[in-house]
Protein backbone atom coordinates (compact mmCIF):
# COMPACT_ATOMS: atom_id res chain seq x y z
CA UNK A 1 0.00 0.00 0.00
CA UNK A 2 1.04 3.64 -0.25
CA UNK A 3 -0.43 7.21 -0.38
CA UNK A 4 3.67 8.97 -0.60
CA UNK A 5 4.18 7.68 -4.29
CA UNK A 6 7.69 8.98 -4.30
CA UNK A 7 8.69 7.41 -1.18
CA UNK A 8 7.40 4.17 -2.40
CA UNK A 9 8.83 4.23 -5.60
CA UNK A 10 12.33 5.06 -3.71
CA UNK A 11 11.89 1.73 -1.31
CA UNK A 12 10.66 0.05 -4.77
CA UNK A 13 9.12 -3.08 -3.50
CA UNK A 14 7.68 -5.49 -5.51
CA UNK A 15 4.05 -4.30 -5.58
CA UNK A 16 2.00 -1.41 -4.81
CA UNK A 17 -1.37 0.42 -4.80
CA UNK A 18 -1.82 3.94 -4.48
CA UNK A 19 -4.45 5.70 -2.72
CA UNK A 20 -4.34 9.29 -3.26
CA UNK A 21 -5.57 10.41 0.19
CA UNK A 22 -4.02 12.43 2.94
CA UNK A 23 -1.13 10.66 4.77
CA UNK A 24 -3.23 8.91 7.91
CA UNK A 25 -5.86 7.05 5.78
CA UNK A 26 -3.79 4.18 3.41
CA UNK A 27 -6.63 2.20 3.61
CA UNK A 28 -9.61 4.61 3.33
CA UNK A 29 -11.60 6.92 5.22
CA UNK A 30 -12.60 6.49 8.63
CA UNK A 31 -15.97 4.27 9.22
CA UNK A 32 -16.13 3.73 5.07
CA UNK A 33 -15.88 -0.17 5.65
CA UNK A 34 -17.01 -1.07 2.20
CA UNK A 35 -14.37 1.64 0.74
CA UNK A 36 -11.78 0.17 3.35
CA UNK A 37 -12.75 -3.21 2.25
CA UNK A 38 -12.53 -2.60 -1.42
CA UNK A 39 -8.85 -1.17 -0.91
CA UNK A 40 -7.55 -3.67 0.39
CA UNK A 41 -9.02 -6.26 -1.40
CA UNK A 42 -7.36 -4.72 -4.59
CA UNK A 43 -4.40 -4.48 -2.87
CA UNK A 44 -4.05 -8.35 -2.50
CA UNK A 45 -5.47 -8.49 -6.12
CA UNK A 46 -1.51 -7.18 -7.08
CA UNK A 47 -0.32 -10.38 -5.81
CA UNK A 48 -1.65 -12.58 -8.42
CA UNK A 49 -2.02 -9.47 -11.91
CA UNK A 50 1.38 -8.14 -10.82
CA UNK A 51 3.44 -8.48 -14.01
CA UNK A 52 6.13 -6.00 -13.67
CA UNK A 53 8.47 -5.65 -10.40
CA UNK A 54 8.38 -2.21 -8.97
CA UNK A 55 4.60 -1.14 -10.76
CA UNK A 56 2.74 1.11 -8.42
CA UNK A 57 -1.13 0.66 -9.73
CA UNK A 58 -3.06 3.87 -8.53
CA UNK A 59 -6.42 3.49 -7.59
CA UNK A 60 -9.16 5.47 -9.18
CA UNK A 61 -10.05 7.00 -6.09
CA UNK A 62 -10.43 10.62 -5.10
CA UNK A 63 -10.69 12.44 -1.11
CA UNK A 64 -13.78 14.37 -1.28
CA UNK A 65 -12.43 17.81 -0.09
CA UNK A 66 -9.73 19.55 -1.60
CA UNK A 67 -6.96 19.10 0.45
CA UNK A 68 -3.33 18.95 -1.49
CA UNK A 69 -2.97 22.71 -1.55
CA UNK A 70 -2.42 22.38 2.13
CA UNK A 71 -0.91 19.33 2.32
CA UNK A 72 1.96 20.29 -0.49
CA UNK A 73 3.05 23.03 1.75
CA UNK A 74 6.27 23.69 3.97
CA UNK A 75 6.54 23.83 7.34
CA UNK A 76 7.07 21.54 10.02
CA UNK A 77 4.17 19.97 11.45
CA UNK A 78 5.94 16.80 13.53
CA UNK A 79 5.65 16.56 17.51
CA UNK A 80 8.69 16.55 19.43
CA UNK A 81 10.49 13.20 19.37
CA UNK A 82 10.67 12.34 23.23
CA UNK A 83 12.51 9.20 24.04
CA UNK A 84 9.46 8.00 26.63
CA UNK A 85 6.53 5.88 25.48
CA UNK A 86 4.19 8.24 24.16
CA UNK A 87 0.42 6.74 25.27
CA UNK A 88 -2.36 8.06 22.97
CA UNK A 89 -4.73 8.25 25.84
CA UNK A 90 -3.00 8.97 29.61
CA UNK A 91 -5.20 5.49 31.48
CA UNK A 92 -3.23 3.65 28.85
CA UNK A 93 0.40 3.70 30.69
CA UNK A 94 -1.58 2.40 33.69
CA UNK A 95 -2.95 -0.59 32.09
CA UNK A 96 0.48 -1.49 31.05
CA UNK A 97 1.30 -1.03 34.69
CA UNK A 98 -1.71 -3.83 35.61
CA UNK A 99 -0.92 -5.96 32.75
CA UNK A 100 3.00 -6.41 33.73
CA UNK A 101 1.88 -7.63 37.87
CA UNK B 1 13.82 1.99 -12.51
CA UNK B 2 11.56 3.00 -10.25
CA UNK B 3 8.09 3.84 -11.16
CA UNK B 4 6.99 7.74 -12.05
CA UNK B 5 4.31 9.11 -11.20
CA UNK B 6 1.78 9.61 -14.42
CA UNK B 7 1.68 14.00 -14.38
CA UNK B 8 -2.28 13.88 -14.43
CA UNK B 9 -2.38 12.40 -11.00
CA UNK B 10 -1.04 15.50 -9.74
CA UNK B 11 0.45 13.36 -6.49
CA UNK B 12 2.04 15.73 -3.76
CA UNK B 13 6.01 14.68 -4.17
CA UNK B 14 6.64 13.78 -0.39
CA UNK B 15 10.51 13.67 -0.90
CA UNK B 16 10.55 16.85 -2.78
CA UNK B 17 8.75 18.45 -0.63
CA UNK B 18 10.79 17.33 2.86
CA UNK B 19 13.75 18.45 0.98
CA UNK B 20 12.52 21.92 0.77
CA UNK B 21 11.47 22.08 4.06
CA UNK B 22 14.11 20.76 5.57
CA UNK B 23 16.53 23.16 3.88
CA UNK B 24 14.32 26.05 4.80
CA UNK B 25 14.64 24.62 8.23
CA UNK B 26 18.50 24.50 7.83
CA UNK B 27 18.58 21.01 8.49
CA UNK B 28 20.85 18.53 6.10
CA UNK B 29 19.04 16.82 3.86
CA UNK B 30 17.17 13.95 4.61
CA UNK B 31 18.75 10.94 2.87
CA UNK B 32 15.79 8.28 1.88
CA UNK B 33 16.27 4.48 1.63
CA UNK B 34 16.73 4.65 -2.15
CA UNK B 35 16.85 0.73 -4.10
CA UNK B 36 17.35 1.48 -7.93
CA UNK B 37 15.92 -2.32 -8.53
CA UNK B 38 12.66 -3.44 -7.57
CA UNK B 39 12.42 -6.49 -4.97
CA UNK B 40 11.85 -9.53 -6.95
CA UNK B 41 8.19 -10.54 -8.09
CA UNK B 42 7.40 -13.62 -6.52
CA UNK B 43 4.54 -15.76 -8.14
CA UNK B 44 2.04 -16.88 -5.67
CA UNK B 45 1.91 -20.59 -4.83
CA UNK B 46 -1.60 -20.66 -3.93
CA UNK B 47 -4.98 -18.38 -4.70
CA UNK B 48 -5.89 -15.62 -2.09
CA UNK B 49 -9.15 -17.81 -1.04
CA UNK B 50 -6.47 -20.05 0.35
CA UNK B 51 -3.76 -18.28 1.65
CA UNK B 52 -3.09 -16.94 5.14
CA UNK B 53 -2.28 -13.21 5.25
CA UNK B 54 -0.12 -11.25 7.83
CA UNK B 55 -0.23 -7.47 8.28
CA UNK B 56 2.09 -5.54 8.69
CA UNK B 57 1.23 -1.44 9.68
CA UNK B 58 3.58 1.51 10.37
CA UNK B 59 0.90 4.02 11.81
CA UNK B 60 2.08 3.47 15.41
CA UNK B 61 -0.94 0.62 16.22
CA UNK B 62 -0.75 -0.57 19.38
CA UNK B 63 -2.97 -2.58 22.32
CA UNK B 64 -4.48 -1.38 25.23
CA UNK B 65 -1.83 -3.53 27.68
CA UNK B 66 1.27 -2.96 25.68
CA UNK B 67 3.97 0.15 26.22
CA UNK B 68 2.73 2.42 23.70
CA UNK B 69 5.91 3.72 21.33
CA UNK B 70 8.54 6.24 22.19
CA UNK B 71 9.21 8.73 19.40
CA UNK B 72 12.71 8.74 18.84
CA UNK B 73 13.74 5.84 16.50
CA UNK B 74 11.77 3.50 18.34
CA UNK B 75 12.40 0.11 16.59
CA UNK B 76 10.28 -2.04 18.38
CA UNK B 77 7.46 -4.05 17.17
CA UNK B 78 4.29 -5.08 18.67
CA UNK B 79 2.32 -8.06 18.14
CA UNK B 80 -1.55 -7.25 18.15
CA UNK B 81 -3.50 -10.03 17.80
CA UNK B 82 -5.72 -10.36 14.62
CA UNK B 83 -8.70 -10.96 17.24
CA UNK B 84 -8.45 -7.59 18.89
CA UNK B 85 -11.68 -5.65 19.60
CA UNK B 86 -11.19 -1.99 17.51
CA UNK B 87 -11.75 -0.17 21.11
CA UNK B 88 -8.58 -1.60 22.25
CA UNK B 89 -6.75 0.02 19.41
CA UNK B 90 -4.28 2.67 20.27
CA UNK B 91 -1.82 4.88 18.09
CA UNK B 92 1.25 6.91 19.16
CA UNK B 93 3.09 8.49 16.48
CA UNK B 94 4.80 11.72 16.14
CA UNK B 95 4.53 12.76 12.42
CA UNK B 96 0.97 11.96 11.04
CA UNK B 97 -2.58 13.50 11.80
CA UNK B 98 -3.94 11.05 14.20
CA UNK B 99 -7.52 12.56 14.05
CA UNK B 100 -9.11 9.76 11.58
CA UNK B 101 -7.09 6.88 13.15
CA UNK B 102 -7.96 7.64 16.32
CA UNK B 103 -11.70 7.25 15.51
CA UNK B 104 -11.32 4.09 13.17
CA UNK B 105 -8.17 2.40 13.38
CA UNK B 106 -8.70 0.56 10.22
CA UNK B 107 -7.88 3.72 8.47
CA UNK B 108 -3.76 2.49 8.93
CA UNK B 109 -4.24 -0.80 10.09
CA UNK B 110 -7.26 -2.87 8.22
CA UNK B 111 -8.08 -5.66 10.52
CA UNK B 112 -11.85 -4.98 9.96
CA UNK B 113 -11.18 -5.08 6.15
CA UNK B 114 -9.21 -8.61 6.50
CA UNK B 115 -11.78 -10.06 8.79
CA UNK B 116 -14.68 -9.41 5.96
CA UNK B 117 -12.49 -10.77 3.66
CA UNK B 118 -12.09 -13.88 5.57
CA UNK B 119 -15.69 -14.30 6.27
CA UNK B 120 -16.57 -13.81 3.14
CA UNK B 121 -14.20 -16.33 1.29
CA UNK B 122 -11.99 -13.87 -0.24
CA UNK B 123 -8.61 -14.60 1.52
CA UNK B 124 -8.22 -18.11 3.47
CA UNK B 125 -6.85 -16.80 6.62
CA UNK B 126 -5.31 -14.47 8.69
CA UNK B 127 -2.25 -14.99 10.85
CA UNK B 128 -2.76 -14.56 14.71
CA UNK B 129 -0.98 -11.41 15.03
CA UNK B 130 -0.60 -8.45 12.99
CA UNK B 131 2.38 -6.75 13.40
CA UNK B 132 3.16 -2.95 13.70
CA UNK B 133 5.85 -0.50 14.79
CA UNK B 134 6.16 3.39 14.51
CA UNK B 135 7.55 4.03 11.34
CA UNK B 136 9.36 7.84 11.75
CA UNK B 137 12.66 5.82 12.07
CA UNK B 138 15.48 8.16 11.22
CA UNK B 139 17.80 5.55 11.25
CA UNK B 140 18.52 3.29 8.00
CA UNK B 141 21.35 1.42 10.08
CA UNK B 142 18.94 0.64 12.80
CA UNK B 143 15.95 -0.39 10.59
CA UNK B 144 18.52 -3.14 9.30
CA UNK B 145 20.22 -4.52 12.27
CA UNK B 146 16.77 -4.13 14.54
CA UNK B 147 13.72 -3.64 12.83
CA UNK B 148 13.70 -5.74 9.88
CA UNK B 149 15.02 -8.70 11.21
CA UNK B 150 12.68 -9.12 14.51
CA UNK B 151 9.88 -8.64 11.66
CA UNK B 152 11.33 -11.00 9.35
CA UNK B 153 11.88 -13.82 12.48
CA UNK B 154 8.20 -13.15 13.61
CA UNK B 155 6.97 -13.39 10.36
CA UNK B 156 8.73 -16.50 9.44
CA UNK B 157 7.51 -18.14 12.49
CA UNK B 158 3.52 -17.14 11.89
CA UNK B 159 4.38 -18.21 8.13
CA UNK B 160 1.68 -16.02 5.88
CA UNK B 161 1.57 -16.90 2.12
CA UNK B 162 0.82 -13.13 1.64
CA UNK B 163 1.94 -9.80 3.48
CA UNK B 164 0.08 -6.69 3.54
CA UNK B 165 2.29 -3.76 4.21
CA UNK B 166 0.55 -0.69 5.28
CA UNK B 167 2.61 2.15 5.79
CA UNK B 168 1.69 6.16 6.39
Amino acid sequence: MSSAWSITASANPPRSLFVDYPLGHTTGRPNHLVEQTGIVSSALALIASATEPGRIVPLPLAWPDEWKNQAAGLGDGRSERLDTPQYDRPEDEQAVRQSDR
Amino acid sequence: MSDAAPDELNVIDYIAQTRASYDQLGYDAYRWAAEPEPSALVAPVKPLSESKVALVASGGIYEVGQAAFHHRDDTSIRRVSTDVEISDLRISHFAYDRTDARSDPNVVFPIDPLRDLVSTGKIGSLTSHALTFMGGIYSQRRLREELIPELSNELSAMAPDVVLLVPV
